[in-house]
């Protein structure tokens, strides 16, 4: 029995990835063609809220901040992939905004997470 | 004479509690345990300030409004279903095609995902993002 439940631990130990940041009330869209990001030590999380609110990390920020920081952020990573968790009911103009702000501060690797359909 | 020898007590872990012990440990690593991976659909954007100038022919056009209406070309009003097929179809014909999506200010995100998911699904990979007009 012991073994079992040793067996068990061990498997639980190595699989298990605890939940960095999480910001509530945001619901990701569905898509099909999703790829998953597996280098996480190179993901920087960028959240967009129905409210329009804008979240680095799980830190409320301003939309001309975000330059700044992913810049900064490129700069210590040159690999640093931006996930861009926006709720479904965000407005596009804001995303693209957004958008604009990675742009300058050359942070161009992206994934617009979603979840898998169905 | 006759030493009175003591009794030996037994020096082995009581493996009794161990199964105890480790049903604990695995009932926390089953609550902290995720296993939902960070996924989505991954982009490469342009550097910031690069335009070309693009043939038009090579241009493919789709408008997404504030009711995820979806528009080719400014003259095919194509639903979700069928966008799929109809890029497909623009892309055999010409394999130079750029695909420009473009949503308006106030379309919710998960329309434009939907038209962004099926434009990869249709095996496109020059996308464009157009920003939308303030």
């Amino acid at each position: 029995m012991a073994d079992i439940a040793f067996l068990l631990l061990i498997f639980f130990m190595v699989t298990t990835v605890f939940v960095r940041y999480r910001v509530t009330g945001i619901v990701l869209p569905k898509a099909e063609k999703i790829e998953e990001l597996k280098k996480r030590r190179m993901i920087s999380y960028l959240w967009v809220s129905a409210d329009r609110r804008i979240y680095i990390d799980d830190k409320v920020a301003e939309l001309a901040q975000v330059a700044n920081v992913f810049y900064d952020r490129r700069v210590k990573e040159p690999r640093t992939i931006v996930s861009l968790k926006c709720d479904f009911r965000a407005p596009y103009g804001l995303v693209s905004r957004v958008l604009e702000q990675l742009r300058e501060a050359d942070a161009l690797r992206l994934n617009f997470a979603a979840d898998r359909k169905g | 004479m006759q030493l009175n020898r003591r009794e030996k007590s037994n020096p082995e872990i009581p493996t009794s509690s161990m199964a105890d012990i480790a049903f604990l440990l695995i009932v926390f690593f089953l609550v902290t345990t995720t296993m939902n991976q960070d996924k989505g659909i991954g982009m490469q954007l342009p550097p910031a300030g690069e335009s070309k100038k693009i043939q038009k022919k090579n241009i493919c056009n789709i408008w997404v409004n504030e009711s995820g209406q979806i528009l080719i070309n400014l003259e095919d009003q194509v639903p979700l279903g069928q966008l799929r097929a109809s890029i497909e179809q623009r892309l055999a014909a010409n394999e130079k095609l750029i695909v420009s999506l473009k949503a308006s200010e106030e379309t919710p995100y998960k329309s434009f995902i939907a038209v962004l998911d099926e434009i990869k699904l249709a095996g496109a990979d020059k996308i464009s993002l157009a920003s939308p007009e303030q």
